[in-house]
């Protein structure tokens, strides 16, 4: 054994004189971790359940430690350190990593570690676990190309090799890079010469202010957002449901533009449902957490689906906020990070108390929000500031009522007085289909089935002398449809027949009486109470206003001539309902008679009168509701305008149903308890029961923690997570520069990229979070920066400097290729065909036959739009989860949380954009365009249509070549016109036939070429 | 300073950095190519991971017909005698005892066990077991190699799919022809080299869909990820030139464009502008030997009956065996042709037959086609679902019209051929029942582990890098099945 050590150790010490970095200082974080991460963590890293010997060297202790007889790592002391002889061991029993792992050290690694270690090695947390500390703005000499703190930042990294910042990008380049950076659209013509004709020094400065206000900005701004978000019109999965969260995204687009603060945007879309007294707004924002794919299958157990859609919401969480990569802890403690298992179900409690059960496929699985689009907004604010006004207009008419109400009471009581009405106590009723129950107050009520038809039959006997006139009640039940007066959905009835017998004592059968006049409380338009004499058995007395009937009525029926009845007549009543509208059966009546002559048909009033004739004082509350209730009831005014309000609302509710069902975020009452599930399944939750807290790492303390998604959102994008800020800055970083300053946009933890410039990215952070998460703030800082604007041309290969390949040094302007999406908004853009709206229901614009049918056998069909909805920014496209738009390729898939997509360049994407309708129609309509332009020569013409694609005008050489083109072109359409016509036919956008369609066709051969240059892909 | 640890990723970056450095890339030798009208296989290769393969591969090319919805092995391949004779009976509990099943079946026991539906024979020299659905295929066993002891861990059809086609059950990972072309590189310049290609049984009441993640790149870069030929309108989507727009005005434009790129490039000295004007021609490339691909009136008669009657019908399987050898005949690295509607719930004695014609013949054909012309050599042909379905019952045993049977996981049976195969070989074998895989079980892993062996990768060393893990085609886990290399 020693003998072999003394050997490495001067194979190290052959090494270490040997090289080329003893000059630089050895950063633990960037130097040694990663090589500790990527070669020894898996075995002997933070999972406890893969780890090896127990020994963890992604801690101090662990990497300090004595154990036994050896200690992995001795500072200052190469020699003593067991990890170093190990990783260096001949012997391959003993060599680290270990041959199944298939890895090994290089020997620059391994040098790299004697280093470290004889340089005192030093050890530190992993640097973006730390606390963001606002590091100082280093001081350079200043000259024309520092224009802020980035640039300070910048040259600094620069100058340390040697380099500097490239000289500012043609004015006409930097237009046009950061028109499509902040807009996702071209400049226009107009826009180009006010730009270049500005002679302010300022110019740069006023043009970023001038697009950051464009409305076009938000929309630009949420394509990162939603590939974040995972955000799409279907559900995904077999089946693919479609699904109506457009809202949501609108109100992305809307934040954006408006500027919301980053983290109130945040808070809002985990925890907007928990803020105290949420609003619609803040509850739909929510939405974000919803937007996840749900999974419809059957043989799916809902259970599995549920625990799935959490997974989702915290991974996403996690790879937005916290840059971490969390899926590996659903089975498992992190390979390379602090990040346990136990962490992973603690954050998955957070999400675990929703009310959706994982069952169905409802692409509008509750808890959901209507949502009104801008305009459907405004419609219902103005209803429900007319219903506020009826409101308060009512409850002054009260208290009129209240103050006069003495006065009301005494007309009432001697009016009350003449109440000419007998009750009639019923000995029996019966009904075909239902059960009839005789209450005490003599009234009938219907019950059990509730038949589309039915026919009831009452038999009195009464005492009366005379009878002048019968009355027919039909009275309110809660057992009733709303406490109506029926089971139908309306509260009302048609009672098509009423009969009447009447049998004397001396008589031996009954005699039916014949009613010539009849009165009512209300009348139903044609359904009066003299068709219910009639033999129609259709026609009928009924009483609906317009709305749930909840006002008793009364019938008055009068015979041809009065009734002599005495003592012990029995009286038989028929009440019929026989008319095709179902259910419409009066669900509670009372029978009464009378001898007067001067009737009216009101409802029966003793209990009223009883109340009225007790001493207010004496009275008990139910007869103090019943008064007051009359009074109400009885006034013209106050009965408006709750007609009013009811009308109102009618149409606010109408309106309601027809918006949107946005997903959204909601606690259950009761906490679900949650466990950690052995490797992540569903079905297997172990006995460790588990609340809702922060990952250990973060040291945030128990009782800190209000334990719900609200606290996790303050959490999130408060001071004391490192990491909220650090991701966000890094991403939009990104969106100006294609790379990160972290090249892994999703992974911030030990296996992530370092970052290329560390003191930048944490001034950032810390400026952002000072500006109060001031998200323009942070793109007019970048915007504005030298190293922006600088020229993207790249180094050529005769210089002495090695390549700076991939920019990461920033040596020059980003040049990159445009997203597709921002390729096909420019064609509609240059085209004159964009149609600019903001929001509203996904479009489907021109896709080749088939697309949807191939791929579900037929059960999906896709059928294009028609008219502005082909030509609205790609964001509005449809997204079907399963098939998403076949025109747009390098997008993210929309099925889980992406934060940074490749750029790769293939013939495929060639094909879109020679062959795309969607091209080949702008191509059409912006030759249009230049051949209608006042320019006059072809070589204008032809410049028109160069700068409208490239924000520049051409060369001479472009120019000749493309002349050429034309003139051969032309000459070809010319003796072939049909080959023209056909060309031409392309699209649904009318032609100007008055163009010579020749030359038509050759200059949209000529647009088609031009926007397909590599310039006007790229930005 | 810059890490030096070169991963796959790092590497195959570095690999294209410098093929761009001097704009000698990828780019130009295409384009130099289509210039003098000459394309060779080695300009192409650069695409190829520098290490691989990893040893000399037996197969340079792979068809797999995967047969979506999980063919019923009892009823075609896995013949046994006790199955016969318990027909009606109920299912021996210990078979079953603590294994998962689909929901449709819940807990298994009480069961009625049920015989295949049609006869089995043996065949060929081999006397390897067929059943009468599959004429055509009992015909070429003798060029077939059986594994009857596969087994799988998802019960349910999409999990199940996207297990055998990327290692994982859900979506996100790379499929094994994204894998094969990302470290292979392609040999063709003038078509995708990884090709797919799906159809359905008509009349076939499967729901099954055919999502894009089962040909997808996942991590990989996209340009890795399969080209769906498509069975209507364009193959391939955005193919066709605008009517109105002859070949040789496209061509003139085409120059155009490549002569003011290359002003561009002039300008910028970005490499990436050099890769596109390749890219726009091998665009073109394509929009040649595609319409040439698909044209098949040079075929003789007597090929195109080795694949059955709807062989000239775009869109069936039939169409695919044929256009599967015309890919590989021109050097595609993986064609995937999928055929769905095996998923005989209720219908194995109705839809299976159908099913059964469909596809036989053209399977058998696409053997017998690439074996006359020397290509089965080189060509690994395989066939199979993604799981087997029950030996017992789903359904009413009176209700003859209506038997089924459900997903099955514990035991099924693929075939492959061709490259680097043993010919005319069974190996595994489940219990007599045709339950459980008992002998020489094959799982999954090791069936990818196999394939990538064959293609010259040692799968544990084909890897990249993803969210801080090396990620590979069998996780952690795979062994080749060495007894049934040739």
């Amino acid at each position: 054994m020693l003998p072999m050590r003394s050997t490495l150790y001067a194979f190290i010490v052959v090494l270490q004189t040997s090289n080329l970095l003893l000059a630089e200082n050895i950063d633990f974080n960037r130097d040694i971790l990663p090589i500790l991460s990527d070669k020894c963590f898996h075995c002997h890293g933070p999972d406890s359940q893969a780890r090896q010997a127990d020994l963890r060297l992604d801690t101090r202790a662990g990497l300090f430690q004595t154990r036994g007889e050896v200690t992995p790592v001795v500072a200052n002391n190469p020699a003593k350190s067991e990890l170093l002889r190990r990783v260096t061991s001949l012997d391959l029993s003993e060599r680290m990593p270990p041959r199944e792992a298939k890895l090994s050290l290089t020997s620059q690694e391994i040098e790299l570690l004697t280093r470290w270690i004889k340089a005192g090695a030093r050890w530190t947390k992993h640097w973006s676990f730390q606390a963001v500390k606002r590091p100082e703005i280093p001081l350079v000499t200043p000259n024309s190309s520092t224009r802020n703190a980035i640039d300070a930042f910048v040259i600094t990294e620069l100058s340390q090799a040697k380099r500097q910042l490239a000289q500012a990008a043609l004015p006409e380049r930097f237009l046009r890079r950061v028109t499509f950076d902040l807009t996702g659209l071209p400049p226009s013509l107009d826009e180009i010469d006010s730009f270049l004709t500005d002679p302010s020094p300022d110019r740069n400065a006023r043009l970023i202010d001038r697009l950051l206000c464009a409305p076009a900005y938000g929309e630009r701004m949420a394509w990162e957002w939603l590939d974040a978000a995972r955000y799409a019109d279907s559900n995904g999965f077999q089946g693919d449901r479609e699904r109506t969260m457009w809202p949501w995204r609108d109100w992305v687009i809307d934040q954006l533009n408006y500027n919301l603060p980053y983290d109130e945007f945040s808070v809002r879309q985990i925890a907007g449902d928990l803020l105290p007294n949420s609003n619609e707004q803040q509850r739909l924002a929510t939405g974000f957490c919803r937007n996840h794919m749900i999974n419809g299958e059957g043989g799916r157990i809902p259970e599995e689906n549920r625990v799935e859609y959490i997974f989702d919401q915290i991974e996403t969480v996690g790879t937005i906020w916290l840059g971490m990569t969390m899926q590996c802890c659903r089975c498992h403690d992190h390979k390379y990070d602090p990040l346990s298992q136990q962490d992973y179900y603690q954050m998955f409690a957070f999400f675990n108390q929703t009310p959706v059960d994982g069952s169905g496929g409802n692409p509008q699985t509750p808890p959901v929000i209507a949502a009104p689009s801008h305009i459907d907004r405004y419609r219902i604010t103005a209803l429900e500031t007319q219903i506020e006004t009826l409101r308060s207009q009512s409850t002054q008419r009260l208290n009129e009522l209240a103050k006069i109400q003495a006065s009301w009471e005494s007309m009432q009581l001697e009016e009350l007085r003449k109440n000419p009405w007998h009750l009639l106590h019923p000995q029996s009723a019966t009904a075909e289909h239902q059960e009839l129950t005789i209450l005490a107050d003599a009234s009938v009520l219907a019950s059990g089935v509730s038949p589309p038809n039915d026919t009831y039959q009452v038999s009195v006997t009464t005492d009366e002398p005379r009878i002048t006139a019968v009355r027919l009640e039909a009275l309110r039940h809660e057992s009733l449809f709303g406490g109506s007066l029926s089971k139908a959905e309306s509260g009302n009835f048609v009672l098509t027949g009423f009969e009447m017998q009447i049998q004397r004592t001396n008589e031996t059968r009954p005699r039916p009486v014949k009613f010539t006049k009849t009165k009512a409380s209300f009348e139903q338009g044609t359904l009066t109470v003299a068709a219910t004499l009639d033999e129609n058995q259709q026609t009928g007395w009924g009483v609906w206003d317009g709305r749930l009937v909840d006002q008793e009525h009364a019938a008055v029926l009068i015979p041809d001539s009065p009734l002599d009845a005495g003592p012990n007549t029995k009286l038989i009543f028929v009440l019929r309902h026989d008319s095709d509208f179902a259910k419409h059966i009066v669900g509670r009546f009372r029978l009464s008679v009378t001898a007067q002559t001067e009737v009216q048909p009101r409802v029966d009033t003793s209990l009223l009168f009883e109340a009225l004739k007790t001493p207010t004082k004496q009275r008990t509350p139910d007869q103090k509701q019943l008064i007051t209730k009359t009074q109400h009831k009885s006034d013209t005014k106050y009965n408006h305008a709750l007609t009013e309000i009811a009308t109102a609302q009618q149409a606010v509710e109408d309106l309601r149903k027809t918006l949107p069902q946005v997903m959204i975020m909601e606690d259950m009452p009761n906490p679900r308890t949650t466990h950690v599930l052995e490797r992540g399944l569903y079905n297997k939750p172990t006995n460790r029961q588990v609340a809702a807290r922060l990952p250990e790492m973060f040291a945030v303390p128990a009782s800190d923690t209000a334990r719900n998604r609200l606290a996790l959102a303050r959490w999130l994008t408060g001071p004391a997570n490192p990491l909220g800020a650090r991701v966000t800055v890094n991403r939009y970083w990104q969106t100006f520069f294609g790379t990160g300053l972290v090249k892994t946009a999703n992974n911030f933890g030990a296996q992530g990229e370092k970052p290329s410039h560390r003191e930048l990215l944490d001034w950032l952070a810390a400026e952002f979070v000072h500006t109060d998460w001031d998200v323009k703030a942070l793109h007019r800082k970048i915007t504005n920066s030298s190293c922006y604007q600088q020229s993207a041309k790249q180094i050529l290969p005769n210089d002495l400097h090695s390549p700076d390949t991939e920019n990461r040094l920033l040596t020059r302007g980003p040049r990159r290729r445009m997203p597709s999406w921002m390729i096909r908004d420019q064609a509609l853009a240059v085209s004159g065909l964009q149609v600019r709206n903001l929001g509203g229901p996904p479009v489907k614009p021109y896709q080749p036959p088939g697309v949807w049918a191939e791929a579900t056998f037929g059960n999906k069909r896709y059928t294009a739009d028609q008219g502005e909805k082909l030509y609205r920014r790609s964001l509005y496209t449809f997204w079907r989860r399963i098939v998403g738009p076949t025109m747009l390729f390098d997008v993210a898939k929309r099925q889980t949380c992406v934060v940074s997509n490749t750029q790769t360049n293939t013939p495929l994407h060639a094909l879109v954009t020679m062959n795309d309708i969607t091209f080949l129609e702008a191509a059409r309509m912006l030759a249009e365009d230049a051949i209608k332009s006042p320019a006059l020569s072809d070589a204008q013409q032809l410049a028109f249509v160069f700068r409208k694609c490239t924000t520049r005008q051409p060369t001479t050489q472009e120019i000749k070549t493309l002349m050429a083109r034309l003139y051969t072109t032309r000459e070809h359409f010319s003796v072939d016109p049909d080959a023209a016509t056909a060309f031409l036919s392309v699209g649904d956008a009318p032609r100007d036939e008055t163009v010579n369609s020749a030359d038509h066709a050759a200059f949209m051969v000529i647009c088609l070429l031009v926007l397909n240059l590599d310039e006007t892909l790229t930005r | 300073m810059k890490r030096n640890m070169l991963c796959e990723q790092d590497k195959h970056l570095t690999r294209r950095q410098l093929l761009r450095q001097s704009m000698g890339g990828l780019g130009s030798a295409a384009l130099a190519s289509l210039l003098t009208g000459k394309s060779t296989a080695s300009q192409t290769q650069l695409d190829r991971l520098g290490h691989l393969p990893h040893f000399a591969p037996k197969a340079k090319r792979v068809i797999y017909l995967f047969m979506n919805g999980a063919p019923t092995h009892t009823d075609l391949f896995d013949y046994k005698p006790k199955l016969q004779a318990m027909h009606g009976q109920t299912l021996p509990n210990e078979y079953v005892q603590g294994k998962r099943f689909s929901t449709m079946t819940g807990n298994p026991q009480g069961k009625l066990m049920l015989a295949p539906v049609e006869p089995f024979r043996q065949h060929g020299q081999s006397g390897a077991w067929v059943s009468e659905f599959l004429p055509h295929t009992a015909k070429v066993v003798d060029d077939l190699c059986f594994i009857k002891s596969m087994h799988t861990e998802q019960v349910n059809h999409s999990p199940a799919v996207t297990f055998f086609l990327t290692g994982g059950e859900t979506a996100g990972r790379p499929t094994m022809g994204a894998w094969l072309t990302y470290g292979l590189g392609s040999d063709v310049d003038n078509l995708p080299a990884y090709t797919v290609m799906t159809s359905v049984s008509k009349g076939t009441t499967c729901g099954q869909i055919f999502y894009d993640y089962y040909w997808g790149s996942g991590f990989l870069p996209s340009r890795f990820q399969g080209v769906k030929f498509r069975s209507g309108g364009d193959p391939v989507l955005y193919l066709s030139s605008p009517q109105g727009l002859n070949a040789k005005l496209r061509r003139g434009v085409l120059d155009d464009l490549a002569q003011l790129n290359r002003l561009q490039f002039d300008e910028f000295a970005d490499p990436e502008i050099s890769t596109r004007i390749a890219q726009y021609e091998m665009a073109y490339k394509m929009q040649v030997s595609v319409p040439e691909l698909t044209d098949i009136s040079n075929e003789t008669q007597s090929t195109l009956d080795l694949y059955g009657p709807q062989v000239n019908e775009r869109g069936t399987f039939s169409y695919n065996c044929l256009m599967a050898r015309r890919l590989a005949e021109r050097g595609v690295r993986f064609i995937q042709v999928m055929h769905a509607g095996w998923d005989q719930h209720g219908s194995l004695t109705t839809e299976l037959y159908t099913q059964c014609k469909d596809t036989d013949q053209p399977a058998a054909g696409l053997i017998r086609d690439l074996k006359q012309r020397g290509l089965l050599e080189d060509t690994l042909v395989i066939w199979g679902g993604e799981f087997g379905r029950t030996p017992f019952l789903q359904g009413n045993i009176n209700e003859r019209a209506r038997w089924g049977r459900d997903h099955h996981p514990h035991a099924f049976t693929i075939w492959m051929a061709g490259g680097g195969i043993k010919p005319g070989f069974t190996y595994g074998a489940s219990d007599d029942l045709a339950i459980n895989a008992v002998d020489n079980r094959v799982h999954v892993h090791d069936f990818q582990a196999t394939i990538m062996h064959l293609m010259g990768i040692d799968h544990e060393r084909l890897t990249f890098k993803h969210q801080g893990r090396r990620f590979r085609l069998t996780d952690v886990h795979g062994n080749v099945v060495n007894p049934i290399l040739a």
